[in-house]
C-alpha cells in the first residue's frame, strides 16, 4: 500500500493518541510503551511506570493503552509502517511468531540489554517463561512481562451443597468426570465451564501430557511446521468434554475469559482459567473457592509434563536513537527487578517471571497466607520443558486460534465429533501456516 | 426542443467538476488501485518484504470452502436485513401517515434507533440475547427454547440481522413517509368515489407511485447490510459460530487485520469491488425498468 496515505492515516492517530498523553518535560528523553491493560490491571501498570519515572531524572516513560491484545499489536504494526513505532509494545504469546519472523523490525532484548548496560541476567528468568521467548540461538527477544498458566478454580460451596467433600481429589480428568456426574445427579446447573478454551484444552492439554501441538517441535524448529493437534490424546480429551457439554455438565460461555462472569457469580462449580484469574476471583467471589492444578489425563502420554505460559511480552522496536534504547534498557531492566515482579506476582497472579521474585514472595509468607497462588509456579517448574512443552511458535496464531474456536464450538454444539472437528482444525490451520511460510521466505 | 447551457473555452468546466473528480480519485481510484495492486503480492505484517504470486492471492481465496460459503452468508444476510428493515418500515409509515392526534410524537419516537451508533445496537442487543443472563433469553427459557447464539448458527444469523435491521427501520421509515406524504390526495379520492377499498389503493395506487422510494432504498439498504453492518457482527458473533455470520466485509476485516494476512486482504477487497459493480449494474439495468417516477 502506498506510503504516504497510510501514513496520513496512521499519523492523524497517532497525533490524535500522543494530545492525550500527559505532558512531559523536554529535557528528558521519552520512552513510549503502548499496552493492552486496561481496569485493575492498567492502574498496576501505570503504578510501575510512574514509580519508574519518579526514581530516576534521565528518561520518562509514556505508556498507552491501545486495546485488547490483538488491537495492540495491530496498532504496532501499523505504527511501524508508518514509522512511528513505540520503543516498548506488548505482543500476546500468540503473536511471538510474527514478531520473530519480523527481523528488521524488532530489537532483540538480549542486544538492547548489552548495550545499555543496565543490569540484566537471562538466567534469572524461570526456564518455561525465558524459553518461549528465546531465539534458537538462545538470545533472548522479547522480555517476559505477564505470563500465566492454566489451573482449575473450584467453588467449595457448591460442592458441599452438593454433598460432595470440598477437598475431593480433582487432579485428573478421570476424577473431575466422576464429580461432574455427582454435580449433575445433585442438580447443579453448570458444573464446570472455562475460559480460553483453546489455550487450555488443546495447547496446554498437549504441553501436559508432552504430546506435540505441531510438528517441528511445536514451530521451534522451522517455518514448516504443521499442526498435529488431532492425535489420540487431543481427541480424547475433547470427545470427553463434547459428551460433557452434551449431557449439561460443561456449559460453554465463549471464546475468551466470559465463563469467569458465572464461575464469580457462584453460578459453576469449577472454572478452568489462567491463574490470573486470581484478581478478579478473589475481588468477586462471595463464596469458598481455591485453586487446584490443571486435571490431566491418568494413563496417557506423561502426564503430568509441565503447562505452557500465556500472557505477553515487551518487545523493542527498531528505529529509535542510541539514548532512547539505553532509556528502554533501564526500563526494562527496572521491570524484572525482583520488588517490582515479587509485587506484580501477588497483586495479579500472574508468575513471578524470575526465580528471585518467586522466593522473595515465598520468603515474605505470601503462599502461606493465600494458599494455592503457588500452585500454577509448582504446575510449571516441577518438571524440566520438553520439545513438547516448551511452548509455540506458530505464524498466523492469533487466527489459528479463531479456526480451532470454530471447530470446538462445533463439537460443543453436537454438529460434529472431536476428530472430525479436530482434524479439520488441522487442516485449515496448515494453510494459514503454509501461508505465513510463504511470506516470510 | 431542449434548453441547453454550453460553457465556452475549458477552465470554467474543469473548475465545476474539479473537486468532484479529485475527491473521487484520492478517496476512491487511488485506494482502489493500490487494492488491485497489493492483490498480487503476499507482503509480510511489517512491510519489511513482498513476493509477487500473480493470481496466487485469488487462488487461495477460491480454494477456501470457507470464502465460497462467504458469498451465500453474505446473500442471505443482506437480503434478510433489507426486507427486515423495509416492510415494518413501510407498514409504520403507512399507519403514521393515517395518524390525525399525535403523529409528530410517534414519528419522533421511531426515529430514534437511527440515532443509535452500530456497534452500540449489538452490545444492546447482545445483552437482551445474552444466554446466560439476557433478558429476552431468560424469557425464552421459561417458555421452554434454550436460546444459544453462541453455538447456534441459526439464532446467530436471526440476531445480526435483527440487530443490523433495527435502526434501519428508522431511517426507511422517515423516506416511506416522506413518499407516502408527496402521493397526491386527489387520485385516492378519485379511487375511493370509484369504490375501491384500502387494499386496492394501495397495490395500485399507492406501491407504483412509491416505487422510486422503495428503489433508492433497497439500493442504500443493500449496501448498508454489505458494508456497514460490520460493527454490529463484530460485537455480537465476531463472525461465528463456525464463521456462519462472517459475511465478505468481515472476512476482509478478519484475514487482514486480525490475521495480518494483507495480500488474501486485498484480494477480498477487489472480489468485493467487482460484486458490488455487478450488483450496482443489475440493479440499475433490471429492478430500475420497472420503476415509475
Amino acid at each position: 500500500m502506498g506510503k504516504t496515505m497510510k501514513n496520513l492515516i496512521v499519523g492523524a492517530l497517532v497525533v490524535g493518541t500522543t494530545l492525550w498523553s500527559p505532558l512531559v518535560t523536554a529535557a528528558e528523553t521519552e520512552i513510549q510503551f503502548w499496552h493492552a491493560f486496561s481496569g485493575r490491571l492498567g492502574e498496576l501498570v501505570a503504578a510501575q511506570v510512574d514509580e519508574f519515572n519518579a526514581g530516576q531524572n534521565d528518561y520518562t516513560v509514556v505508556a498507552s493503552h491501545k486495546g485488547n491484545y490483538s488491537e495492540t499489536l495491530n496498532a504496532g504494526i501499523a505504527a511501524f509502517r508508518a514509522d512511528e513505532q513505540p520503543h516498548i509494545l506488548m505482543v500476546f504469546e500468540v503473536g511471538t511468531a510474527t514478531m520473530m519472523a519480523a527481523k528488521g523490525a524488532v530489537r532483540p532484548v538480549s542486544d538492547v540489554m548489552a548495550a545499555s548496560g543496565a543490569e540484566f541476567d537471562e538466567n534469572a528468568y524461570i526456564g518455561a517463561v525465558k524459553g518461549y521467548y528465546t531465539s534458537t540461538e538462545g538470545d533472548m527477544l522479547s522480555l517476559p512481562f505477564n505470563s500465566s498458566t492454566p489451573v482449575l478454580w473450584v467453588n467449595r460451596d457448591a460442592l458441599k451443597v452438593a454433598g460432595i467433600d470440598p477437598d475431593i481429589d480433582l487432579s485428573t480428568w478421570q476424577n473431575v468426570g466422576s464429580t461432574l456426574d455427582l454435580l449433575k445427579t445433585a442438580g447443579h446447573e453448570c458444573p464446570l465451564t472455562t475460559a480460553w478454551q483453546s489455550w487450555i484444552h488443546l495447547e496446554n492439554l498437549s504441553a501436559y501430557h508432552d504430546v506435540p501441538f505441531a510438528t517441528q517441535d511445536n514451530g521451534f524448529a522451522g517455518l514448516d511446521t504443521e499442526l498435529a493437534l488431532n492425535g489420540p490424546v487431543q481427541v480424547k480429551h475433547i470427545s470427553a468434554m463434547g459428551e460433557w457439554a452434551k449431557e449439561g455438565k460443561f456449559f460453554y460461555a465463549g471464546r475468551r475469559n466470559e465463563g469467569g462472569a458465572n464461575f464469580r457469580a457462584g453460578d459453576c462449580a469449577l472454572f478452568t482459567e489462567s491463574s490470573a484469574g486470581y484478581a478478579g476471583i478473589k475481588a468477586e467471589a462471595k463464596f469458598d473457592f481455591d485453586v487446584r492444578p490443571l486435571p490431566y489425563w491418568k494413563g496417557m502420554g506423561n502426564a503430568p509434563q509441565n503447562t505452557i505460559i500465556g500472557g505477553a511480552s515487551l518487545w523493542v522496536m527498531e528505529g529509535h536513537e542510541k539514548a532512547e534504547y539505553t532509556g528502554a534498557g533501564e526500563f526494562l531492566s527496572f521491570l524484572s527487578s525482583s520488588p517490582i515482579q515479587a509485587k506484580w506476582h501477588q497483586d495479579t497472579g500472574y508468575l513471578p517471571i524470575t526465580t528471585a521474585a518467586a522466593e522473595a514472595t515465598r520468603a515474605a509468607g505470601f503462599y502461606d497466607a493465600n494458599p494455592g497462588t503457588d500452585v500454577a509456579v509448582i504446575q510449571m517448574t516441577t518438571n524440566t520443558p520438553t520439545a513438547n512443552s516448551k511452548g509455540l511458535r506458530l505464524g498466523s496464531f492469533d487466527q489459528i486460534r479463531g479456526i480451532i474456536d470454530e471447530e470446538l464450538e462445533a463439537v460443543w454444539a453436537g454438529d460434529k465429533t472431536a476428530q472430525e472437528a479436530l482434524d479439520n482444525a488441522a487442516e485449515r490451520g496448515n494453510r494459514l501456516l503454509r501461508r505465513f511460510e510463504q511470506a516470510n521466505r | 426542443m431542449e434548453k441547453r447551457v454550453t460553457f465556452r473555452g475549458w477552465l470554467l468546466p474543469l473548475l465545476l467538476i474539479g473537486p468532484q473528480i479529485i475527491i473521487s480519485g484520492v478517496f476512491f481510484f487511488y485506494p482502489a488501485g493500490q487494492a488491485i495492486w497489493q492483490s498480487l503480492f503476499i507482503p509480510d505484517p511489517f512491510g519489511l518484504s513482498m513476493q509477487y504470486v500473480g493470481l496466487g492471492n485469488f487462488e487461495y481465496l477460491l480454494s477456501d470452502p470457507y470464502y465460497r460459503r462467504s458469498f451465500l452468508t453474505t446473500g442471505i444476510f443482506s437480503t434478510l436485513v433489507t426486507l427486515v428493515s423495509m416492510l415494518p418500515a413501510l407498514f409504520l409509515a403507512v399507519v403514521a401517515d393515517r395518524l390525525i392526534k399525535g403523529a409528530g410524537v410517534y414519528r419522533t419516537l421511531l426515529i430514534w434507533p437511527y440515532a443509535v451508533a452500530p456497534a452500540i445496537a449489538g452490545v444492546l442487543w447482545l445483552f437482551m440475547f445474552n444466554s446466560r443472563v439476557g433478558v429476552v433469553s431468560w424469557y425464552l427459557g421459561n417458555l421452554g427454547y434454550d436460546w444459544n447464539h453462541v453455538l447456534n448458527g441459526g439464532e446467530a444469523m436471526g440476531l445480526v440481522v435483527v440487530a443490523s435491521a433495527w435502526g434501519r427501520i428508522s431511517y426507511n421509515f422517515l423516506f416511506f413517509l416522506a413518499a407516502l406524504q408527496a402521493v397526491p390526495k386527489s387520485i385516492i379520492e378519485a379511487a375511493a368515489i370509484d369504490g375501491a377499498r384500502f387494499w386496492r389503493r394501495f397495490w395500485t395506487i399507492v406501491v407504483p407511485l412509491l416505487s422510486p422510494t422503495t428503489f433508492f432504498l433497497l439500493v442504500v439498504n443493500i449496501v448498508y447490510a454489505f458494508f456497514e453492518t460490520f460493527g454490529v457482527i463484530h460485537t455480537i458473533t465476531a463472525g461465528g459460530p463456525q464463521q456462519t455470520t462472517t459475511i465478505l466485509v468481515y472476512k476482509v476485516f478478519s484475514d487482514g487485520f486480525v490475521g495480518q494476512d494483507l495480500g488474501s486482504s486485498a484480494a477480498q477487497s477487489v472480489v468485493l469491488l467487482v460484486v458490488v459493480g455487478a450488483l450496482t449494474v443489475f440493479q440499475f439495468k433490471f429492478v430500475e425498468r420497472r420503476v415509475h417516477y
